[in-house]
């Protein structure tokens, strides 16, 4: 794969440890600006890890991560995400307390909404609108998923982090989210996804980077390893191939 | 159906407490001394909550308990006895007007000292031992009776005396239930800010992040928020509220000595544990609940005020083992 000039995020030898354990063992990785990355891996293979990292919420030991230009390793979390990287973690991270709204509002800049985001959010989740002020909490599973999205797309963002939006939904949350991805991608948001389902993954990706134990250890486009088989199963090992 | 009703009930039972315990104090008490005592629980509670509130705050938001809150309650009685001193001009006559400014000098210089010493104690102290709940004990206890101690050498080890403003000396009858006229003053001083603290964490951004930093403080980071600047910030409002306790607390007794805050610290804890810790409106009912126990047993039995409490605790831990209103854990 040709990383190119137009990679707006790179990853050159990131080492990150957490606690006593090395966890990332120099990790390279590029994303292309206007292109969905999929980051692909194994169980504890490092994904959550590498997102974590890029938005400073684990510090990396050595390598170096630059963000359009700029190093963000020694940058605080805050500062990176006002940088216009949103990070919809593994867990969602809604504020079950908040209402949908206010859930959203934390999301937007000092102003508040801007309207026409407001409503091109609002068009894609549909949900939400009927939600608007109850709790978070009382959302289903699914629907926390839609509002993290929705959250991360409620202003101009240069790049969505997005850790395993599928996880847990049933196939109908599923086929919906993918159309939200595809409507993303559609408009050429910048987006590094982790994801365990290979259908969903061969769905929305363009390019794809497979990680095994803390490494990087294959980039290329998703549309190749899609039709390619032996290389699946060699990369991603039975749990993955057996999603297809 | 029967679920929704169930959960309806549950949502609003919290809230049904207060007005029944109320209710049910009339028929015991008996009319003429019942409005008088509700009146004086509500006061207390007040400024129980002023105090209560800013240590569940502090804990929601940063998972310190801070031992040594008391400390910044005392500070706040002993500034109010040397602002008011020169301003015995004012409080001895008898103009409302004149009386109310001093106080309210009083009240802001506490505040101002408590929420300026909050700042130091934050920077110097909190800030090592953030994540460590053992450390935050020792330390925070530490300080408290090195505070403690400092005040004595300050202010002396004799207790001071803090007379009323004049006009506010007196009772107000209502029927023939004599109320006092410093309680009304210190219960609508107490609204005010409890009704300031809800405006600022209901419509504000910052009290919508602080709500936000109570649950996930790490996702709060990730949408670009300095989650430092928040807890430094509100640990000055936590200390400078448990100022304005002291202040209004000692104005109340007209004596203060530097046990003050300490005399408030049984009761306040008991407060965090019924509202559930970290919930400033279960902190709010709690203190209304305890304020009321207190003056309805205290009548009834003089004796059982303080068991009562602890009654009146274990009671709503049987029936709501994390307090009225829990926090997501996290
Ligand atoms: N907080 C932590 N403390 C200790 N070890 C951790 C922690 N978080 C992750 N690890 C370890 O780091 C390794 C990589 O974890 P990571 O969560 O990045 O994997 P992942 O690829 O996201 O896996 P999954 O597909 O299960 O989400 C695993 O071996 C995991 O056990
Ligand atoms: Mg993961």
């Amino acid at each position: 794969m040709t990383a190119g000039n137009d990679a707006i995020l790179r990853l050159q030898g990131v080492h990150t440890d957490i606690g006593r354990y090395r966890i990332l063992h120099g990790v390279d990785l590029a994303v292309r600006r206007g292109r969905v990355t999929m980051l692909l891996g194994r169980n504890g293979a490092g994904k959550t890890t590498t997102l974590r990292t890029i938005m400073g919420l684990w510090r990396a030991r050595q390598g170096q991560i630059i963000f359009d230009g700029q190093s963000l390793t020694a940058l605080e979390t805050p500062h990176i995400a006002r940088l216009g990287i949103a990070y919809v973690p593994e867990n969602m991270g809604i504020f079950g307390k908040l209402t949908v709204r206010e859930n959203m509002l934390l999301a937007t800049a000092p102003r508040g909404f801007a309207q026409p985001y407001l409503d091109r959010v609002l068009d894609s989740f549909p949900m939400l609108k009927v939600k608007w002020d109850s709790a978070a909490g009382s959302l289903s599973g699914g629907q926390k998923q839609m509002l993290a999205i929705a959250r991360a797309i409620i202003e101009q963002r240069r790049l969505l982090l997005i850790d395993e939006p599928t996880k847990g939904l049933s196939p109908a949350m599923v086929d919906q989210l993918v159309g939200a991805l595809l409507r993303l991608k559609a408009e050429q948001t910048t987006i590094l996804l982790v994801e365990q389902n290979f259908r969903v993954a061969e769905a929305v990706g363009d390019e794809v980077a497979v990680m095994d134990e803390g490494r990087v250890i294959h980039t290329g486009a998703m549309a190749a390893l899609a039709g390619d088989d032996t290389l699946q199963h060699r990369l991603l090992g039975l749990s993955m191939a057996a999603a297809l | 159906m029967k679920e929704d009703w169930r959960n309806h009930m549950r949502r609003w039972a919290p809230y049904a407490l207060t007005p029944l315990i109320i209710l049910a104090a009339l028929p015991a008490i008996g009319a003429g001394p019942w409005l008088t005592l509700t009146v004086a629980g509500l006061t207390m509670g007040i400024m129980l909550f002023l105090v209560a509130s800013g240590l569940t705050l502090i804990f929601g938001l940063m998972d310190v308990l801070n031992f040594a809150h008391a400390a910044f309650v005392t500070v706040g009685a002993y500034v109010t006895v040397t602002v008011l001193r020169p301003l015995a001009g004012w409080t001895m006559q008898t103009s409302l007007t004149l009386n109310l400014i001093a106080l309210l000098v009083a009240l802001i210089a506490a505040a101002a000292a408590s929420g300026a010493l909050g700042f130091v104690f934050e920077r110097v102290i909190i800030r090592q031992v953030y994540g460590a709940p053992l450390r935050q004990i020792l330390i925070t206890i530490g300080a408290l009776t090195i505070i403690e101690q400092l005040v004595v050498v300050i202010w002396g080890p004799q207790a001071l005396v803090l007379p009323k403003p004049a006009s506010l000396r007196g009772s107000v009858f209502i029927g023939s239930s004599p109320i006092e006229t410093y309680r009304l003053a210190a219960l609508a001083v107490g609204l005010a800010v409890a009704l300031a603290m809800h405006l600022f964490l209901r419509r504000t951004r910052l009290g919508l992040v602080v709500r936000a930093g109570v649950e996930n403080r790490e996702m709060v980071q990730a949408l670009g928020y300095h989650i430092r600047r928040v807890f430094i910030g509100v640990f000055m409002a936590g200390t400078a509220l448990a100022g304005m306790g002291g202040m209004m607390w000692g104005q109340y007794q007209e004596t203060v000595n530097s046990q003050i805050g300490d005399s408030m610290t049984i009761l306040v804890f008991i407060i965090l544990i019924i509202g559930g810790l970290g919930s400033v409106g279960g902190c709010f009912i709690g203190a209304i609940l305890v304020g009321l126990t207190t003056n309805y047993v205290g009548f009834l039995a003089p004796k059982m005020a303080l068991g009562s409490n602890i009654l009146l605790m274990a009671a709503i831990l049987l029936w709501q083992p994390r307090g009225l209103f829990p926090m997501a854990e996290h």
